[in-house]
């Protein structure tokens, strides 16, 4: 056995073990266990939700970007601190209605704010569909974290089996609270890490930051700007909008807002976030210095390795432990919080709504006892998925984005959306999002007579328009009928 | 006037992005484009930080 996987395992147990003393003194009833008892305040919230937004793809997958796409991957700052500036607003009304009708869930939001069961069965079952591709890709990520850490002793296979049994079992004990205490470790071991790693290779390798950019902008000309075609300043404005949208429509995140115990949590941390998102910078740092330093290069999928493949040829043993356990971190905090969550609609906003006899303490227990079963079906997608999964993965953000119309505008005084009207949106969006994921369109195969700033767009933006123009013409149509079934009453 | 401030990112993004798509002038060392996306990222703690104190719903007695 090797110090590497020594440290690797060791950040385990310890997480491990605050993971299920996290459980201590609480009764565990639904609320306690998926929302936390409506009780977090500041600091736990900010914690929570770092620890569920920087995932193994940000670790991976940004460093990644930098590496492979240069100057486009600066798009994932930008879509984080808009969407925080949007959340000082947004989320502060979301808690205030969850606390108000008691709600648990996003589904629960839905099927109260638009008196409708049905549309809370339709968007627990999307949210179910985007969520466990996303889990599984973090198990992914964890298996080749673990893998290249711990110099291939541990098998990809191996390593993702013992993580998901760790993730199973602290989560069905202590639930939120148990995700909350690992995320205070993941964070910290996070920070410091990315942070070191940014700040070390550009020296180590090139003496300097401005040293690093110059002699990657001389090797690849025109790198570092985004490109006049494709990646153009039109798709980084377009993906930048529909992403930061999308940050808070995802149903783990979601259910993260409702822990909070005042409003005011989501306004200070309004303030902290964006500056938090620099985190990112560094990884995009290290993802810049992998580009001239990593022989051979990496080609296609293997970008993602790029971290991880500069820090086995740079460092001792034991540090690429310490690497290895920030990254197995990264995938077990938002796998616990992705699991917990889906437990939590199949119970509450599935089973409940098909079984209204089922008594609270019934829904609770199930709710825990669905966490190892959705464990054990991410496990046979994650080993037996093949294509069905990756193409599900490049749909789940764009699927839960699909929720927004729906969501912001029932905030407004007179709600312009119908029950019947979200329902049909949120569909035909969908429908779009899979047919164009699916047959791989772009705009400028959709739409190859228009000019090349148009082409240029996120794909998303078609989903979203033809979602808000079904929204509100059945919405208009629907309302006029209840309108005149009234007169006739 | 709060809303006004918080869309300033949106400006910077929007706006602001077709002139700072640019590899010159380096700034702290970093691409223009860099230093663009880092520069608002900072001053968007700073709104929010505007924001907040000036906004009444954050003055009530709710301390923690």
């Amino acid at each position: 056995m090797n110090s590497a996987l020594i440290v690797i395992l060791a950040f385990l147990l310890i997480s491990l073990y605050f993971g299920i003393r996290a459980r201590q003194g609480k009764q565990m009833n639904l609320e306690q266990w998926t929302i936390g008892g409506r009780s977090f305040g500041t600091l736990f919230v900010f914690i929570l939700s770092a620890g569920e937004i920087y995932t193994t793809f940000t670790f991976l997958g940004g460093s990644g970007w930098a590496y492979g796409k240069g100057g486009p991957a600066l798009y994932i700052l930008w879509y984080g601190s808009l969407a925080y500036a949007l959340s000082y607003w947004l989320l502060p009304a979301v808690w205030r209605y969850a606390k108000k009708h008691q709600l648990l869930s996003q589904s629960d939001f839905f099927t109260k704010k638009y008196n409708s069961p049905a549309l809370g069965v339709l968007v627990s079952i999307i949210g179910i569909v985007a969520m466990v591709p996303y889990l599984v890709l973090q198990l992914k990520g964890l298996g080749s974290i673990v893998n290249i850490a711990s110099y291939g002793s541990i098998s990809s296979g191996t390593a993702i089996w013992i993580g998901v049994i760790a993730v199973a079992v602290y989560t069905t004990i202590s639930g939120v609270h148990g995700v909350a205490w690992t995320s205070v470790i993941k964070d910290t071991l996070v920070l410091l890490v990315v942070i070191f790693l940014g700040i070390y290779f550009p020296i180590h390798y090139f003496g300097g930051f401005s040293d690093m950019f110059h002699a990657i902008d001389q090797a690849k000309p025109g790198f570092l700007a985004l490109p006049d075609q494709g990646m153009s300043v039109y798709w980084f404005i377009s993906t930048v909008l529909l992403t930061a949208l999308g940050f808070y429509t995802w149903p783990h995140t979601f259910g993260a807002i409702l822990t909070a115990k005042n409003e005011k949590v989501f306004r200070r941390n309004a303030v902290v976030f964006p500056l938090y998102q620099l985190i990112l910078l560094f990884v995009f740092f290290v993802g810049f210095a992998a580009i001239l330093t990593v022989k051979p290069a990496l080609e296609g999928a293997e970008v993602d390795n790029a971290l991880l493949e500069l820090s086995v040829q740079s460092f001792p043993h034991w540090f690429v432990g310490v690497i290895g356990a920030a990254g197995l971190l990264c995938a077990l905090v938002p796998g616990s919080m992705l699991l917990m969550t889906s437990s939590t609609m199949i119970s509450k906003n599935l089973y409940k709504v098909f079984k209204p006899s089922a008594s609270d303490a019934q829904v609770s227990n199930l709710a825990k006892y669905l966490v190892p079963i959705v464990a054990l079906i991410s496990l046979y997608f994650t080993f037996k998925g093949g294509q069905t999964i990756v193409a599900l993965l490049l749909m789940g953000y764009s699927m839960v984005t699909q929720f927004f119309p729906a969501i912001v505008f029932s905030f407004l005084k007179r709600n312009p959306i119908t029950k019947v009207g979200a329902f049909a949106g949120i569909v035909v969006g969908e429908l779009v999002v899979a047919y164009t994921t699916v047959t791989n369109q772009t705009v400028a195969t959709l739409l190859p007579f228009m000019p090349q700033a148009v082409q240029d767009l996120n794909v998303g933006i078609v989903a979203m328009i033809l979602n808000l123009i079904v929204t509100f013409v059945v919405s208009a149509f629907t309302k006029k009928k209840a309108a005149q079934k009234e007169l006739v009453a | 006037m709060r809303f006004v401030l918080a869309a300033l990112p949106f400006l910077a993004l929007i706006i602001g992005m077709f002139f700072a798509n640019r590899t010159e002038p380096y700034v702290l060392g970093m691409p223009f484009i860099m230093f663009w996306t880092v520069l608002w990222v900072v001053l968007t703690s700073v709104i929010m930080f505007i924001v907040f104190k000036t906004d009444p719903a954050n003055k009530e007695g709710n301390a923690e």
